[in-house]
């Protein structure tokens, strides 16, 4: 789906599980299609007993490739022009994470619209896990 | 890090779109993405992070014959290298266009900025890095800024 400048406005917002119980396969998954094989995040006795974690934990780039979805799904597929995002803390397996998508402000951007969105994925705590912005291109 | 040559794959795409837990067909239905807006096959958002694949000196993965600081039957005592330890503290992307399946991408990393952080557990080194994907015909696809940290303890603490 795609946007219309029309259709949006400040403070429009969407929320979306993005994670429900992340299982420590989903994990390994992301390792082996990501390529980062950190034990950190694949290797429990590593994980607990020489670098001190409770456990293994999840790359941040997982958590932000599933924030990205909300985006996506809302503003269109290729509408991204920028996404970033802060690692506030860490994830572990068994959190529930949910992602809001919060409309800033629509403005322009080379004489085109765009809407600059808030985005903040929490666990169940409600503790924000990654907060970020991104920009999508509209349709007029 | 720096790769001469990423190619971006169908398989590869699936792959990761499935770890993320997204089953757009964007990713992955040659049809459907043909009928879609992008026209084809694309990646997700943050897809370029796996060009790591195609780093053959890429540190956090195993390799045969190097020594590999993970558990087999109990953690192996092998030293965690350096960067091994660090957690990641910002990842920044701006798209100049789709990654499209087909693309044949290279990626030039340079160093950022560092800084310094002191706080009651230790020191934080704060570490940036540009990396610039580009493709066959020297475009520029995305450009990636990154923010690692590494926790330094203070000396004398454990």
């Amino acid at each position: 789906m795609t946007l219309k400048a029309a259709e949006v406005k400040a403070g429009d917002s969407r929320s979306q599980v993005v994670a429900d119980s992340l299982t420590r396969t989903q994990i390994v998954q992301y390792a082996g299609a990501s390529g980062d094989y950190n034990p950190l995040h694949t290797d429990e006795p590593f994980a607990r007993d020489v670098a001190g974690y409770p456990g293994v934990f999840a790359h941040g780039m997982l958590t932000m490739g599933m924030t990205a979805r909300v985006l996506t799904d809302w503003a269109g597929d290729s509408r991204l022009l920028t996404f970033g995002v802060r690692f506030t803390a860490q994830v572990w397996p068994g959190d529930t994470l949910t992602t809001t998508a919060t409309i800033r402000e629509v403005t322009e951007h080379d004489g085109a619209p765009v809407a600059l969105i808030d985005v903040v994925t929490t666990n169940q705590d409600g503790t924000p896990v990654i907060t970020g912005t991104a920009t999508a291109r509209l349709d007029p | 890090m720096s790769v001469e040559r990423f190619p971006v794959e169908a398989g590869h795409v699936l792959t990761f779109a499935r770890a993320i837990g997204d089953d757009n067909p964007v990713y992955w239905d040659p049809d459907s993405a043909a009928a879609s807006e992008a026209g084809g096959l694309i990646a997700p958002p943050t897809f370029t992070i796996a060009s790591a694949q195609w780093d053959p000196d890429y540190p956090l993965r195993p390799k045969p014959g190097v020594p590999w600081w993970g558990s087999g039957a109990r953690a192996s005592g092998e030293p965690v290298p350096t960067g091994g330890g660090a957690l990641h503290a910002e990842q920044h992307f701006t798209y100049h266009r789709p990654v499209r399946v087909g693309d044949v991408l290279s990626a030039a990393a340079r160093p950022g900025d560092t800084w310094e952080k002191t706080g009651r557990s230790g020191k934080l080194i704060f570490r940036e890095q540009v990396t610039e994907y580009r493709d066959a015909a020297g475009e520029l696809v995305v450009t990636a800024r990154s923010v690692s940290v590494l926790r330094q303890p203070l000396e004398g603490s454990a």
